[in-house]
């Protein structure tokens, strides 16, 4: 079948796809977007949580033709369209020391990116209670509090800015 | 922020004295960029024009005879380009780390549940599947040998490797084992000497290293007839002195590049895809990608050994230890992997960091019908350390002290003979570091008046708002070595170019070191920094273009591939002040490198090194051999073992649902001495990183095997902590100069998950009052109701 979807503001399609695959596999085998990463493809480890319009979902649970004529916003498209500068999230990861292995980067950029839309000043427990759906296995997660807590600042400081 | 975050940056701000991004300083990952914007490459994300999807077919029994296999249907199925069995291996059939008893593909009989019979390389990866089902085998099922009773008794349940097949000097379902007597050993008038004794048997089951990036990697055929490999791997060199061999060709037509590595663990150590996809390339004259599910990843990768455990430990009246009586049984599975130096750290770590003058240990690894086990951080000195800090609770409780307190009292220090004879010869700080953790301020008590359920053990499933909930404190400490030991020369090779580029000097470092998110590429940079005073460092991506770097495993690669980088930068540095020397004539004997100059501390900047080096790069290869090791003799257990010695201490604080067996863990501390924090921002995520495994094992980590078959090859059976099981992990950090190491620095990666699990039993233990000698704890341990 064919699918016809908008991935980070870009029309994209999708030709010969097997009914069976899902929409992760469409982002990292047919359109060219592999930033979503394949950890668990059940549900489970969030590393391919992507922005189904505007809602985080895993997107090895969606069937690639769920998503037609819908919009995806995936880890690609969390840096400035234009200048390519990566997004107070992302920094906020770099410079905490989130990133270790970075294989639930992604997921985790998105699911915060998420969180700090909906509530920007987030205690500790409600960060905890936003991620818990995302596993990371290097860092035990205490510079990915940081992280949160640093884009937390940033986000607030700039008033309502753009996460 | 809160007080713990605020507690890492001052740590962070002491350690932080060198230059702003050389050595001590915690400059950003030169992969970080590419990794938060969705464009690294990891071994999964690999594409090639052309590219088929190669796939394995697995057996579903633990112990079968093969009688027959029919591919026919299979190759029949449209889209797929090749099935292939054991007998389409060109070269040798067996491959495997330290003795070459796997076969690529299973030859007549299979040895474990999920053991590689064929393999399938096709157009899409679900055209691969449904092939890999139309392969038809005939079994013979037998019945597996799977415990140890079973094991040690190969005449009544037979021979996991048939006597006549064994490639190695094991004997009947005996992988490996290692004696080990020191002092008086263990014998009835030593036992006299004792005013107390405490038995224990411990329990350890099986954990996965569960890194996130699957098993993946692409091989593409080459022109020559050889192949190229782009592959997720621990230690690019012993993967292909692996696959050549069963591929028929010489190694230097097998070239590997290190794709992105999405976590290791040493579960990268074995080989997985690699082969596989190599054959199917090779026969299709097209690319290969291979990626793993994650059921696949749980058959196609080694574990932690599951370990049986039996101490008994003497002590006098007031406190200090007399003896150590202890046997560790490994469940090796049904190949060897890494299980001889697996029981080899056992056997000389399995006494912990305690001064014990009479000692008798006996380790050893079995050949059974479960999965295969072999190298995960901790190496053995994991499930050691369970048992004998258990051990320490018990004597302590025996002698009415305080744990922390008879640990101290028995501690070693540099100085100090491990029962192996090798004597420390570095800082073994293991009393201040448990005095340390023991003066870390403790959290708040549970408020019982308004608790966010959120942090109670079983927080939204609602289950408590704080009745019959126990809080524990515990502790512990734990002893790994660093780099490989028992003899093994590990050496690393670095090759470092200093050139101008865009009117700037730059340096490229060139290793086969491989990154799996350790941070070891951000280390190198900046010992390159260091050493020659530039801002601009390239690293080279790794390949086996260049010589061994080791494996990224046994806390090993800043100590070994960093010594490796520090030499080849130096002899850079060297040829460039010597050039200096001939073209100016300086006499000066104070000539360093720094801001991208060349300075005489008496006569101030001498030269520009752009100027210096004009169009003359200067590139220089250096390799880093440790001080030799001596293998331990068989019997005794003697013997100069292991390169360095790291240690760390835990305290772990537990909120414990009584009635209901549910555990949270509150706080987990930890104060490890690292020689010299090349990087205080990355060695803190390597302490809190090998913690947060540790707690997985204490709680909640095991994969469940009955009879051979393994129940929960999935994420969402078998549970990995998530950040609302994960507590705040404050870390203080030693630098206590090893004069041995480069930059006196101590491996980091692997003491805080030896020692980190038996804290937590211990405060669950304090918590409950329950005597717990299994992990992982679970809630039918806490009801009774098990």
């Amino acid at each position: 079948m064919r699918v016809a979807f908008t991935a980070n503001g870009r029309p994209v399609e999708a030709d010969d796809v097997w009914e069976g695959e899902s929409l992760l596999y469409v982002l990292r085998e047919r359109v060219g977007l592999p930033g979503s990463k394949n950890a668990c493809e059940q549900g489970e480890c969030g590393s391919c949580t992507v922005y189904l319009d505007g809602v985080p979902v895993c997107a090895c649970l969606v069937a690639a033709g769920q998503v037609q004529d819908r919009e995806v916003r995936t880890v690609e498209g969390l840096a400035d369209p234009v200048s390519g500068d990566v997004g107070v999230v992302q920094q906020a990861f770099l410079d905490a020391g989130a990133v270790q292995c970075g294989f639930c980067t992604p997921g985790l950029l998105v699911q915060t990116h998420a969180l700090l839309a909906r509530d920007p000043r987030p205690g500790d427990t409600d960060i905890r209670e936003a991620l818990s759906g995302n596993l990371c296995r290097c860092t035990g997660y205490e510079k990915i509090m940081d992280a949160v807590r640093l884009a937390s600042a940033r986000v607030s400081a700039q008033g309502r800015g753009q996460a | 922020m809160s007080t713990r975050t605020i507690q890492d940056q001052k740590n962070l701000r002491k350690l932080n004295q060198a230059s702003r991004h050389g050595i001590g300083a915690s400059p950003l990952r030169p992969d970080g960029t590419l990794k938060v914007k969705g464009e690294f490459a990891y071994s999964s994300d690999l594409w090639h024009e052309d590219m088929l999807w190669g796939m394995a077919l697995r057996s579903p029994h633990p112990r079968a005879t093969i009688l027959s296999v029919d591919v026919s249907e299979a190759l029949k199925t449209p889209g797929v380009h090749a099935v292939l069995t054991h007998e389409d291996i060109p070269g040798s059939k067996f491959y495997g780390l330290e003795i070459a008893d796997q076969p690529a593909l299973a030859i007549d009989k299979v040895r474990y549940h999920g053991e590689a019979i064929a393999i399938v390389a096709a157009d899409h990866p679900e055209t691969a599947r449904r092939a890999v089902r139309k392969i038809k085998v005939e079994y013979r099922v037998l019945t597996p040998i799977t415990t140890e009773e079973q094991c040690l008794h190969p005449e009544t349940y037979g021979y996991v490797h048939e006597p006549q097949e064994y490639k190695s000097h094991a004997h009947g379902n005996i992988c490996h084992e290692q004696r080990l007597v020191c002092g008086l050993g263990v014998t009835d008038e030593v036992r006299a000497m004792a005013d107390v004794i405490v038995r224990g048997e411990y329990e350890v089951g099986m954990q996965d290293q569960a890194f996130l990036g699957p098993e993946s990697g692409l091989a593409v055929p080459a022109e020559d007839g050889g192949v190229d490999l782009y592959v997720a791997t621990q230690w690019l060199h012993v993967d292909r002195q692996q696959i050549a061999p069963v591929l028929g060709l010489p190694e230097e037509k097998v070239r590997l590049t290190l794709a992105g590595v999405g976590g290791a663990f040493g579960g990268r150590e074995d080989l997985s895809m690699q082969i596989h996809a190599c054959l199917l390339a090779l026969r299709t004259g097209r690319p290969v990608k291979i990626v793993y599910s994650r059921d696949e990843s749980f058959f196609g990768h080694v574990h932690r050994h599951p370990a049986r455990l039996t101490y008994e430990h003497g002590a006098t009246r007031d406190g200090k230890l007399v003896y150590s009586d202890a046997r560790i049984v490994l469940d090796g599975g049904a190949y060897a992997s890494a299980s001889p130096a697996v029981v080899g750290n056992a056997a000389s770590l399995g006494n912990g960091p305690y001064v014990i003058p009479n000692v008798r240990m006996h380790a050893l690894a079995l050949y059974s019908n479960n999965p295969s086990c072999g190298a995960m951080r901790g190496f053995g000195a994991v499930q050691a350390a369970f048992g004998y800090e258990s051990q320490m609770d018990k004597l302590a409780a025996a002698l009415d002290m305080d744990p922390v307190e008879f640990r101290r009292l028995n501690a070693m220090a540099e100085g100090d003979l491990m029962p192996t004879g090798q004597r420390i010869d570095a800082p073994a700080p293991v009393a201040e570091l448990l005095r340390r953790v023991k003066d870390m301020p403790l959290p708040p008590p549970l408020d019982p008046t308004d608790p966010d359920i959120r942090t109670l053990p079983g927080a939204r499933s609602n289950t408590s708002h704080g009745e019959g909930i126990v809080r524990g404190v515990g502790y512990s400490v734990g002893i790994k070595n660093v780099g490989f030991s028992e003899g093994f020369d590990d050496y690393s090779t670095a090759r470092v170019r200093l050139e101008v580029i865009g009117g700037e000097p730059v340096a490229m470092v060139h290793t086969a070191m491989a990154e799996v998110g350790q941070g070891g590429i951000t280390v190198h940079a900046q010992i390159a920094r260091t050493e020659l005073g530039v801002e601009q460092v390239t690293i080279h991506p790794a390949n086996t273009e260049i010589g061994s770097a080791g494996s990224t495993s046994a806390s090993r690669q800043t100590y070994m591939t960093g010594g490796a980088v520090k030499l080849a930068a130096e002899a850079v540095k060297q040829e460039l002040i010597a050039r200096g020397r001939r073209r100016y004539g300086w006499t000066q004997h104070d000539i360093e490198l720094a801001d991208g100059k060349v300075v005489s501390r008496s006569a101030g900047v001498l030269v520009p090194m752009v100027e210096l080096l004009g169009d003359g790069a200067i590139e220089l290869t250096r390799e880093h051999h440790h001080r030799p090791t001596q293998p331990f003799d068989p019997q005794t257990g003697q013997g100069f073992g292991h390169v360095q010695y790291s240690f760390c201490a835990n305290r772990a604080v537990v909120d414990v649902d009584v009635e209901l067996g549910l555990v949270k863990v509150v706080e987990l501390t930890a104060v490890q001495d690292v020689g010299k924090a090349l990087n205080p921002l990355a060695v803190i995520g390597q302490i809190q990183g090998g913690c947060t495994q540790a707690l997985g094992l204490a709680v909640m980590e095991e994969i469940i095997i009955r009879d051979g078959e393994v129940r929960n090859a999935s994420f969402t059976d078998y549970l990995i902590p998530t950040i609302l099981d994960t507590p705040p992990i404050p870390v203080e950090i030693l630098e206590l100069p090893d004069p041995n190491a480069p930059y006196g620095l101590r491996g980091v990666g692997e003491a805080p998950t030896v020692s980190a699990t038996p804290s937590i039993v211990a405060a669950i233990r304090q918590a409950t009052g329950i005597a717990l000698n299994r992990i992982p704890v679970r809630p039918e341990h806490l009801t009774g109701t098990l």
